[in-house]
């Protein structure tokens, strides 16, 4: 076994770490995720030229080739600073999706201008009053004459405010979940753009019979939309092992330094012993975000190890988070101070593609069928 | 033992019930119940309406407003509040100031002070914490010289909640440098619109305004604004926060915030059923159920002992158990929004205003655990004033 980085693998760490460290003292971060866009193109062309938003793509698509360990070593320095910048949503997600089912005209002509940082995706799957793992779709594609046409609402869709075209799921005319292209600005489909609470973008996207592009070659696409939730999971586990790391080290830090009763507040077993439990909390997720991506990266990826990992990150990003914000006390629930918004953000991947509740039902539908736990 | 209330508690009850449900405007209790933030207005209407029916202060004296209650009877009119989610008179002033200045002001002070208080003519702010005092808050370094008639006021307080809608402010403040930490603080009354006061808001991570950082600069402060002796403001700060410790258990309220959820969840389509179906989910209600019953009951044992008001240490429990509750009943609610919690304040889409709401409530609920005397602060006082370690 081997959970090292090789030395390439350290390197886009370190050229990423820096380029987020530059990009977002935090006083710029604010003010980035106030803009209507809420994160920043520069920073975007920058990724691009790196090759970053390239990385998980084949060379023939326009991409670097490389595999999920290097997009962990990527979301993990997101999380690290909370860069505010779409790669989950407007790349990896609906560029996997592109890259699993599209036609290879499709893949040319949508994932070279991806990579390039030249056009965004977004991924309109999740549809109202229903949770994760979306299994009967309302969203409907009928076809008249020779094109699609889609009917039907989705919400919320993660950065579907800034992306200028759309892969949308809908239940298929004879079964099965088909995907679909289509332009933000195509006719007969309204977005509506929201703010979420822990300062992201997205919309709610409503589908009056507007013509959409069908993407591949029109089979079930419920495999591949698993395939690339449980890689999206994996990604997920690594931005919160970055927050979770980077909160963890504002709370030690502040707990050296911040004065009551004289002496600092490491003085008080009370708080140590804490922040101790916090570290075996954030070892343990790391270990689990690991395994999300080894096993992706090893192709024996299935839902169970993904709903494993998430649940474990899950319980330690509350853990930590919680405690984090308790430790620092008033400043801890304030705008200004950074350590507020990564419990935001930690708070917000534990709702987005299944809670805790979620992964632990998937867990517990199947502890009948296995008698030891194994990875 | 016994644990129905006698025949006289429950006409009691009753009458209270049908008060609060039908003269508190439903509009204000509804945002109540279903987390909205309320306008000045709205606090100001429902004090005003309790007050005029001497329901806003009954812990006072009788001569000031008070009402006598037997503990239960005070129990209750707080639990039937909660229940109806009817908005608490407000704390700074029925809870806090009031207490203080009819315990220890002069004659005088009482005079001038007690009735717009109880009627809430004047909106009290409290300023006890600094950027350096917070759980050690006797090291506060606010300064009042004593020059003539008047107390020159110098420093910066933190944390001041709602003082944007204030119209005076509690201060303690250090009067004897040189006397140790205790022993030199005062209590002083002022007017927030005094010259050299200045009133900055601070953004929590919810978005809203609703603390702030309030400065001081040579503000001169009429020394008869004094509450009590001079030096002896530690010992009336103490009496004030012993008050508001059982004030924020909050029982009523988080059994409301449940009962919501559970709404909210049987609408919700998840797994094989809905999501209030799923043995999981339902698992952890009955969880946060139970707790607050066993935090029901030691209130009520709190309050059956509680012998002339005198504060009984085992309300430490209270507030500890009960800000936790809180903050569990907001995380449920968080995690029935699901990802219709992610957008916030988007009129036109698919996720309900509740759920939008949710998360930024969970993050503002961290609060209950930090003020008040932190979860740390009551730990330590259970470990030695009961424990004796
Ligand atoms: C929303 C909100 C509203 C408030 N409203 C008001 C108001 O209206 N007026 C007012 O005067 N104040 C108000 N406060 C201030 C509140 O009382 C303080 O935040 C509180 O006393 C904690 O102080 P601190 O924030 O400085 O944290 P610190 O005292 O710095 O504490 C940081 C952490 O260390 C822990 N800690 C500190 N000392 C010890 C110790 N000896 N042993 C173990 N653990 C310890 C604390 O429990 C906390 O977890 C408000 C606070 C908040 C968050």
């Amino acid at each position: 076994m081997d959970f090292e980085l090789t030395d390439e693998q350290v390197m886009l760490r370190d050229t990423v770490r820096d380029l987020l460290g530059r990009a977002y003292d935090p006083e710029t971060r604010l003010k980035v995720i106030d803009t209507d866009l809420g994160w920043n193109r520069d920073v975007w062309r920058q990724l691009a030229e790196l090759g970053v938003l390239g990385l998980a793509f084949d060379e023939e698509d326009g991409g670097v080739g490389a595999g999920p360990v290097e997009t962990m070593v990527v979301m993990e320095e997101i999380g690290r600073r909370n860069a505010p910048e779409p790669y989950l949503d407007a790349v990896l997600v609906p560029g996997g999706l592109v890259a699993r089912v599209g036609t290879a005209e499709q893949r040319q002509r949508v994932l070279p201008a991806l990579a390039g940082g030249e056009t965004l995706l977004a991924f309109a799957h999740d549809e109202p009053g229903t949770r994760w793992p979306a299994t009967e779709l309302a969203t409907t594609a009928v076809l008249a004459g020779d094109t699609y046409r889609l009917t039907g609402v989705k919400n919320p869709v993660p950065h579907g405010d800034c992306a200028d075209q759309l892969v949308v799921s809908a239940a298929l005319p004879g079964g099965g979940v088909g995907l679909f292209l289509i332009a933000a600005d195509a006719e007969g489909l309204t977005r509506t753009p929201f703010r979420t609470f822990d300062g992201r973008r997205g919309a709610q996207l409503d589908f009056a019979s507007a013509a959409a592009e069908l993407l591949g070659d029109g089979g079930d696409a419920r495999a591949a939309v698993t395939a690339v939730e449980v890689a999206a999971q994996a990604s997920l586990c690594a931005e919160s092992l970055g927050a979770m790391e980077e909160a963890m080290r504002l709370t030690t830090d502040y707990l050296k330094t911040r004065k009551q009763f004289g002496v600092t507040l490491s003085k008080f077993q009370t708080l140590t012993q804490r922040a101790a439990n916090m570290y075996v909390s954030l070892e343990l997720a790391r270990s689990m975000s690991l395994y999300a991506t080894a096993a992706v990266a090893d192709g024996s990826a299935d839902q169970v190890a993904a709903s494993r990992a998430r649940l474990q990150v899950g319980r330690s990003a509350r853990h930590i988070g919680q405690e984090s914000i308790q430790m620092h006390g008033g400043i801890g629930i304030t705008t200004e101070y950074p350590v507020s918004h990564y419990v935001a953000r930690l708070t917000a991947i534990a709702r987005t593609l299944g809670s805790d509740l979620e992964h632990l039902r998937v867990l517990t539908d199947r502890v009948g069928e296995y008698n030891l736990v194994e990875f | 033992m016994k644990l129905a209330l006698s025949p006289d508690e429950v006409t009691f009850r009753d009458e209270l019930r049908e008060f609060y449900r039908t003269k508190i405007p439903a509009e204000i209790r509804d945002r109540v119940k279903y987390g909205l933030e309320l306008s000045r207005d709205d606090i100001v209407t429902t004090h005003r309406i309790l007050n005029e029916n001497h329901l806003a202060v009954p812990k006072w004296p009788v001569q000031w407003g008070g009402r006598d209650f037997t503990p239960m009877q005070l129990h209750i009119w707080e639990d039937e509040m909660q229940l109806a989610s009817v908005p608490e008179p407000l704390t700074f002033n029925a809870q806090m100031i009031g207490p203080v200045i009819a315990q220890f002001g002069s004659e005088e002070l009482k005079a001038r002070f007690l009735p717009p208080t109880a009627n809430l003519d004047i909106w009290w702010c409290q300023g006890f914490s600094e950027p350096d005092a917070g759980s050690d808050l006797a090291s506060l370094r606010t300064t009042a010289v004593r020059d003539g008639d008047s107390y020159i006021v110098n420093g910066q307080k933190i944390w001041t909640t709602l003082a944007q809608y204030a119209d005076w402010i509690f201060c303690l403040v250090r009067t004897d440098p040189n006397a140790k930490k205790q022993a030199g603080i005062s209590m002083l009354l002022f007017d927030v619109k005094t010259p050299g006061v200045t009133i900055r808001p601070i953004k929590l991570i919810d978005g809203h305004h609703e603390v702030n950082e309030v400065f001081f600069e040579n503000v001169r402060v009429p020394a008869d604004q004094l509450v009590g002796e001079e030096n002896m403001g530690w010992t009336y700060a103490k009496f004030l926060l012993g008050n508001e410790r059982t004030g924020i258990t909050g029982v009523g309220r988080t059994k409301v915030k449940l009962g919501v959820a559970k709404e909210h969840a049987a609408q919700i389509r998840s797994g094989r059923g809905t999501l209030l179906e799923d043995p999981v989910f339902a698992a952890r209600v009955a969880e946060i159920e139970n707790e607050l019953l066993a935090l029901e009951l030691t209130l009520m044992r709190v309050i059956s002992n509680s012998t002339d008001g005198k504060p009984n240490p085992a309300s430490s429990v209270l507030k500890l158990r009960g800000s936790e509750l809180q903050q569990a009943a907001t995380e449920l609610l968080l995690d029935i929004a699901g990802p219709d919690a992610l957008p916030v304040n988007t009129g036109d889409i698919a996720s309900p205003g509740w759920a939008q709401r949710s998360g930024p409530a969970y993050l503002n609920y961290r609060k209950t655990t930090i003020y008040g005397g932190s979860s740390e602060v009551q730990r330590t006082i259970i470990a030695s004033t009961i424990l004796g370690l």
